[in-house]
């Protein structure tokens, strides 16, 4: 009995400790990204890698989803001899839901994985004792590039995820299920206000700065994990958790912007 | 050629997603870069329910303007209705505005009917004549409960 209620008191603490040193990470990194002097290559450095290098998986991710709401959409409105509104069914679910959360899910697993797992490699190694060492600020060269690079990858990514899905909509809606293709484009014009497109760009931002927060916590504090393990298996580890987290923690704050800002 | 570096890259990628945010802000969002030319006019209705801000406003069935807001006159109770008309079309002050539907579960839009009158309707003119939204609820009861 008495053990059950220490662990519960250890498993609070902990819980605690790391979640004060998520806010003393996010302020010291904020404070690094305000701070100059001002480094533009790093930043320019890690958009090509969290960016540029997901502009494929997000293509073709897009693609698929676009089409996949376009075929649901036309065989569920047909039903009600609506298929006219079928563009504005897939601009708005694109907009509003589906766009942000789909890039962000995109974006942990191929580079939130890829941040936590390089960072956590470094703090393995001892690269980031070393940098302390040349007296180089590990938060203003490691981390704050990432955090700016990831606020401006994700809702570029997230607008071109948009319009690709939109096409993908326009692929099995208007050329192969014969919905007409003005009805299509006019429909979504009138139906998508300046609210939605800003609920889409907050919402990106927000995921943007979720994601890579994670990824870096995680990483840059594998030592005081409380699993203890080292090596490479505490890099496998810490970098599972920080997918997770993510990902969990995207579809759960979708839910609060959302219901936040759209009542 | 030139192989492509990682600023050009990069460059591409950030012009790549401005190009698609801009897109969607100017033909969805209602963000006019060039002010299209139109011209206020109100109109007051019974009841518009079902009416949006945004909703189209149709003339033989072409789209001439939106509605701009709507507002409660609390004196009279009736819906006050501000409409952007395209400088394109001019209307007569004995024009009709009618809310509809577009299909049965459509939106509502506002149709306009020109009427036969020689003088014109002025920026800021109020269209008398109008025609409420009708109610499939309320014309279903008034035939079950009245054909007693």
């Amino acid at each position: 009995m008495r053990g059950m209620i220490e662990k519960t008191g250890r498993e609070f603490l902990y819980l605690l400790e790391t979640i004060g040193r998520m806010g003393i990470f996010f302020t010291t990194t904020l404070g690094n990204i305000l701070r100059p002097p001002y480094h533009p290559y790093p930043v320019i450095r890690q958009v090509y890698l969290i960016g540029s290098r997901s502009v494929i998986v997000i293509l073709v991710t897009g693609l698929f989803t676009g089409l996949v709401l376009g075929l649901q959409g036309y065989h569920n409105l047909k039903q009600f001899g609506s298929e006219e509104l079928l563009g504005s069914a897939v601009a708005l679910s694109l907009i509003q839901e589906l766009g942000p959360v789909l890039t962000a899910l995109m974006v942990i697993g191929r580079a939130g994985s890829a941040i936590c797992a390089e960072i956590g490699i470094m703090r393995n190694s001892e690269q980031i004792d070393a940098l302390e060492c040349m007296a180089i600020d590990p938060y203003k060269y490691l981390i704050a590039p990432k955090f700016i690079a990831a606020l401006i990858s994700l809702p570029v990514l997230t607008f071109i995820f948009n319009i690709v899905g939109i096409l993908g909509g326009y692929l099995a809606g208007v050329v192969l299920l014969g919905v007409a293709e003005g009805a299509y484009f006019q429909g979504m014009y009138d139906s998508v206000v300046w609210a939605d497109i800003r609920l889409c760009l907050i919402k990106s931002l927000i995921f943007g700065l979720l994601i890579v927060w994670i990824a870096t916590f995680k990483g840059y504090f594998l030592h005081l994990d409380r699993s203890g393990v080292f090596g490479a298996e505490g890099v496998s580890r810490i970098t599972t958790d920080a997918v997770v987290l993510a990902s969990v923690t995207i579809l759960v704050w979708d839910y609060l912007i959302g219901s936040l800002i759209l009542s | 050629m030139k192989k492509m570096n990682l600023e050009m890259i990069v460059g591409l990628f950030l012009l790549a997603g401005f190009a698609s945010f801009s897109w969607i802000a100017i033909k969805m969002g209602d963000i006019k870069f060039f002010m299209e030319d139109s011209y206020p006019v109100t109109a007051r209705f019974v009841s518009i329910s079902g009416l949006k801000e945004g909703a189209v406003v149709e003339l033989a069935g072409v789209k001439v303007g939106k509605v701009s807001s709507i507002s409660l006159d609390s004196s009279e109770y009736e819906a006050v209705v501000k409409l952007n008309i395209s400088d394109q079309v001019q209307l007569q002050d004995d024009s009709i505005a009618s809310i509809r539907t577009s299909g049965i579960i459509g939106d509502r839009y506002i149709k306009l009917t020109p009427g036969g009158s020689e003088e014109f309707l002025t920026p800021g003119g109020e269209i008398v004549e109008t025609e409420s939204s009708i109610s499939l609820e309320e014309l279903v009861s008034k035939y079950i409960f009245d054909s007693k």
